[in-house]
């Protein structure tokens, strides 16, 4: 697991705090607008730090337990860090039974980190999802929200090795 | 304020615009068994113990008599077998999680069976009185709630409590039904009697693992 915190989010090169009161001022410092707040802090970061939220509390007045309470409720948003890349690689049955499991390996091998895992540069999180919808393509890994159809090690590689 | 004419188990009544069925049924004399509903708070229709049988255009309905505004005509009824069902069901339900306090003595007025499902005991039945009561009584924020669905439970912020509970009147313990409260802050502040034993999962969470928290929600 990625003991990444906020300092190194910090110095990937943002103002973090500036941003997130930028964001606070785009909706008026609304507290109606906090789940499109927070959906924009998560976008910046890839997740939500707690540094974050204890901002946001000071900067909408809304009360830490209920930002958490919001937080903790949609599948969205993630409390702990995330990388800048999202790998995702399909279980569903058809990607199953077309050999899901081993691409999750190859995965697993070159990036050295397990499904719900984030490596300690931030730059990849891996997880597995349900059914994307495209079985004929299976086992398929998405990156970003771009789809593969059963990548080889070497393929993934060189994809990998674009993704920043 | 308009005056409304409503008749509430047959007898006909005058209700003020604004106020709940509950009130009003209150202020006529009959109860209407509550778990989540407090003065203090405002209405939060989470237990559903207070359902009430509505006739509106010649349909019935049941609706949570805490939640439910008065109307011009509504034609309720509190005690209808079919209410007296679903209270008995809710109860059976309730006992499940926990057997204690309130539950206990409605389950026991209702002739509720404590047997009927299997039992899984957190002794918190998520009516959020103390979490409401700290939030908007005292505007504190020492109790949330965290998840969803089975998840969701209550937790506790030391951090912010060290500020504010020794302050405060602590009254969320004893409006909690089921008198599990005591033993969440049990955990943390010594001081707090603990009745029960603590089955109930809360995750204390304070400065170092709050980013830590979907660790531990799926
Ligand atoms: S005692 Fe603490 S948790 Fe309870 S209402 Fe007061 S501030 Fe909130
Ligand atoms: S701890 Fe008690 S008062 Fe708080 S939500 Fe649970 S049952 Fe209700
Ligand atoms: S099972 Fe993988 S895309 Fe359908
Ligand atoms: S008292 Fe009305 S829903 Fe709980």
């Amino acid at each position: 697991m990625a003991t990444a915190n906020f300092a190194s989010v910090k110095n990937g090169g943002m103002d973090t705090f500036g941003k997130i009161t930028e964001i606070c001022l785009k909706y008026g410092g609304e507290e109606s607008y906090l789940i499109q707040i927070l959906l924009e802090i998560q976008n910046e970061f890839n997740w939500l730090p707690k540094e974050a939220m204890l901002r946001l509390q000071d900067e909408l007045h809304v009360p830490l337990p209920r930002l958490y309470e919001i937080a903790t409720f949609y599948k969205v948003f993630s409390l702990i860090p995330r990388g800048r890349n999202l790998i995702k690689v399909c279980t569903g049955t058809a990607c199953h039974v077309r050999k899901a499991p081993v691409l999750i390996n190859r995965v697993i091998q070159l990036l050295r980190i397990k499904p719900g895992e984030t490596t300690d540069d931030l730059r990849f999180s891996l997880e597995t999802v349900g059914c994307l919808g495209c079985c004929a393509l299976g086992p398929v890994l998405l990156i970003n929200s771009e789809y593969h159809s059963n990548p080889t090690t070497s393929q993934l590689e060189k994809l990998f090795s674009e993704c920043l | 304020m308009k005056t409304l004419h409503m008749i509430i188990d047959g007898k006909e009544i005058q209700a003020e615009e604004g106020a709940t069925l509950l009130q009003v049924a209150r202020k006529e004399g009959i109860s209407i068994p509550t778990l989540c509903e407090h003065h203090e708070l405002s209405p939060y229709g989470a237990c559903r113990l207070c359902s009430v049988e509505i006739v509106k255009g010649g349909r019935t309905k049941v609706v949570a008599s805490c939640v439910y505004p008065a109307e011009e005509g509504l034609v309720v009824n509190t005690a209808t077998p079919r209410i007296q069902k679903i209270r008995v069901i809710i109860l059976e339900l309730l006992l499940a999680s926990s057997p204690k306090g309130e539950v206990e003595k409605l389950a026991a007025e209702y002739g509720a069976d404590s047997g009927k499902f299997a039992k899984e005991l957190t002794f918190c039945i998520l009516c959020g009185l103390c979490v409401r009561y700290c939030q908007e009584v005292k505007g504190e924020g020492a109790l949330g709630f965290i998840g969803r669905g089975v998840e969701r439970q209550v937790v506790y912020y030391p951090h912010l409590a060290k500020e504010s509970c020794l302050k405060c009147d602590q009254k969320c313990v004893s409006l909690c039904p089921t008198c599990i409260l005591p033993n969440i802050f049990g955990l943390a502040i010594p001081a707090f009697d603990k009745t029960y034993p603590t089955v109930y999962p809360v995750r204390l969470l304070d400065e170092n693992n709050l980013f830590n928290l979907s660790n531990t929600i799926k």
